[in-house]
């Protein structure tokens, strides 16, 4: 299922999930899906208007086992938790890995935007994290997918046909041709066997 | 995603930087500043950092452009309407107290936050005995917030945010809307005292009894946020505020234990 990884890839730090219009329902099931054991840090990036507390953590409290929360600046990717962009900041991944966040511009007239997020993680963390792009009505995303891809990650592109708004997933395609087209159903799958990666050799170390 | 080469020239660029001109940017998050190098290079048509640094180098023009790059943040007035609303309802009461006040803003960019925290001031009747320190690196950046002048298609919004900030009258009641533009009433700035200021390299300057610093630590990495919180420290009386921005904390600061949370859910701070 995790199929095609290249040689590089190795058991993901972070997940990162991006998305615009149509997102929050795949969120919530890819997240609800997710057992209270699951360690990989998750970062979520749903574009939403900006106001204070974000409609994305009440929309998705209740749907998740695990921890949720808006990252504060530096702070450190801690394991079993679901991390939710904050409204009217870029979110990046520095150093360590943690969280950095910036009042720059929009880009794709987007803050937060995916791009952003996804570019630093691959820069940080390159073959060490992995990339989910789902709904969405603007390309936002589809450049930093790639880059996480050409870093080495392994990424997943929500099967347009099976989005509320295919237009994010079809620029992402268009940019990264190799990276999974899976349906909502598979996602949750896929994004449950990064975090399985990750538990069973550490298992067998301790 | 450019790499390789660029993490080699980044910390080479900075260093010459620093040599040449003493700004100092090598304590910078390496993640934004990545970022705006990239829109640097692009900006001056530069294929490497090193082209852009042999540039930066030579020529003086092209490091004041770069300053645009790596320091000027657009901000809003009246940014989080609930730090505003604490700051009168919570922290007001206690500057009162004082028969004199001084406040500063470091890295004050373009002077959103001045003219909001001046009619804040105003419409509580402080602001007539209060000095403002509105400090920045970049002198353009100074230059604007001294002027005072906002195009008027961002109005709207300041409008809107002023009015859920607690606002007592009518933005309009501190502006002149000109052609296209906003300029805001001098008699704001009468005790605003605009200056060149470093957190990087510079020390402290005065006793305030009020720090608001909203949104610029993001951009430093732990090391320099750390000596940017003891500038803070040393520079606040016994008992002032300290207010950063929505997602910034002392938690992770090595001087955290030298404040006390004050209004704990919009990050003002007291110094113990």
């Amino acid at each position: 299922m995790l199929g095609k990884p290249t040689s590089s890839a190795t058991a993901p730090e972070a997940i990162l999930i991006g998305g615009s219009a149509g997102a929050i329902e795949v969120v919530s099931l890819v997240l609800g899906a997710l057992p209270a054991d699951f360690r990989t840090p998750v970062v979520v990036l749903v574009h939403l208007p900006k106001q204070r507390p974000s409609a994305l953590a009440g929309a998705l409290s209740g749907k998740c086992r695990l921890a949720l929360r808006e990252p504060l600046d530096k702070e450190p990717l801690a394991p079993a938790t679901v991390y939710l962009a904050p409204p009217d900041y870029h979110l990046l991944i520095d150093e360590g890995p943690s969280f950095a966040l910036s009042v720059d511009e929009p880009v794709n007239f987007s803050r937060p935007s995916i791009d952003v997020l996804f570019q630093s993680a691959a820069s940080v963390l390159g073959p060490r994290c992995a990339g989910v792009l789902v709904s969405g009505a603007n390309p936002d995303g589809a450049r930093g997918l790639c880059a996480i891809q050409q870093a080495g990650g392994l990424v997943a592109i929500q099967d347009p046909d099976d989005a509320a708004q295919g237009a994010m997933p079809e620029a992402a395609i268009a940019l990264c041709p190799d990276a999974h087209v899976l349906a909502t159903t598979e996602i949750c799958q896929w994004v449950q066997q990064l975090g399985a990666w990750q538990t069973s050799p550490r298992r067998g170390s301790t | 995603m450019l790499s390789g080469e660029f993490d080699i020239e980044l910390p080479l660029l900075l260093e010459a930087i620093h040599l040449k001109y003493s700004y100092d940017f090598r304590r910078y998050a390496l993640s934004s500043l990545k970022r705006r190098l990239e829109q640097a290079m692009e900006h001056f048509n530069c294929r490497s950092l090193s082209a852009l640094q042999e540039r930066v180098l030579r020529e003086p023009e092209v490091m004041r452009g770069m300053l645009a790059h790596l320091t000027v943040q657009v901000s809003e007035m009246f940014r989080d309407a609930g730090f505003y609303r604490a700051l009168r309802e919570k922290v007001v009461p206690y500057l009162r107290t004082y028969p004199s006040l001084k406040v500063w803003i470091p890295g004050c960019a373009t002077g959103e936050e001045v003219y909001s925290l001046a009619i804040l001031l105003r419409e509580e009747g402080l602001l007539d005995r209060t000095l403002i320190y509105a400090t920045d690196i970049n002198p353009e950046a100074l230059h604007k917030a001294e002027a005072g002048i906002y195009e008027l298609d961002r109005i709207a919004d300041f409008s809107k945010a002023y009015a859920e900030a607690g606002g007592r009258a009518s933005l309009s009641d501190y502006y002149t809307a000109g052609y296209n533009a906003a300029v805001f009433d001098k008699s704001l700035r009468e005790g605003v005292l605009f200056s060149d200021h470093s957190l990087a390299t510079d020390s402290v300057f005065a006793e305030v009894q009020l720090i608001t610093c909203r949104n610029v630590l993001i951009y430093f990495d732990r090391v320099l946020q750390d000596r940017a919180v003891a500038l803070f420290r040393d520079s606040l009386c016994r008992k002032g505020f300290l207010g950063l921005g929505a997602k910034e904390s002392l938690t992770f600061s090595s001087y955290a234990a030298e404040f006390a949370e004050f209004v704990r859910e919009e990050r003002i701070y007291q110094r113990r």
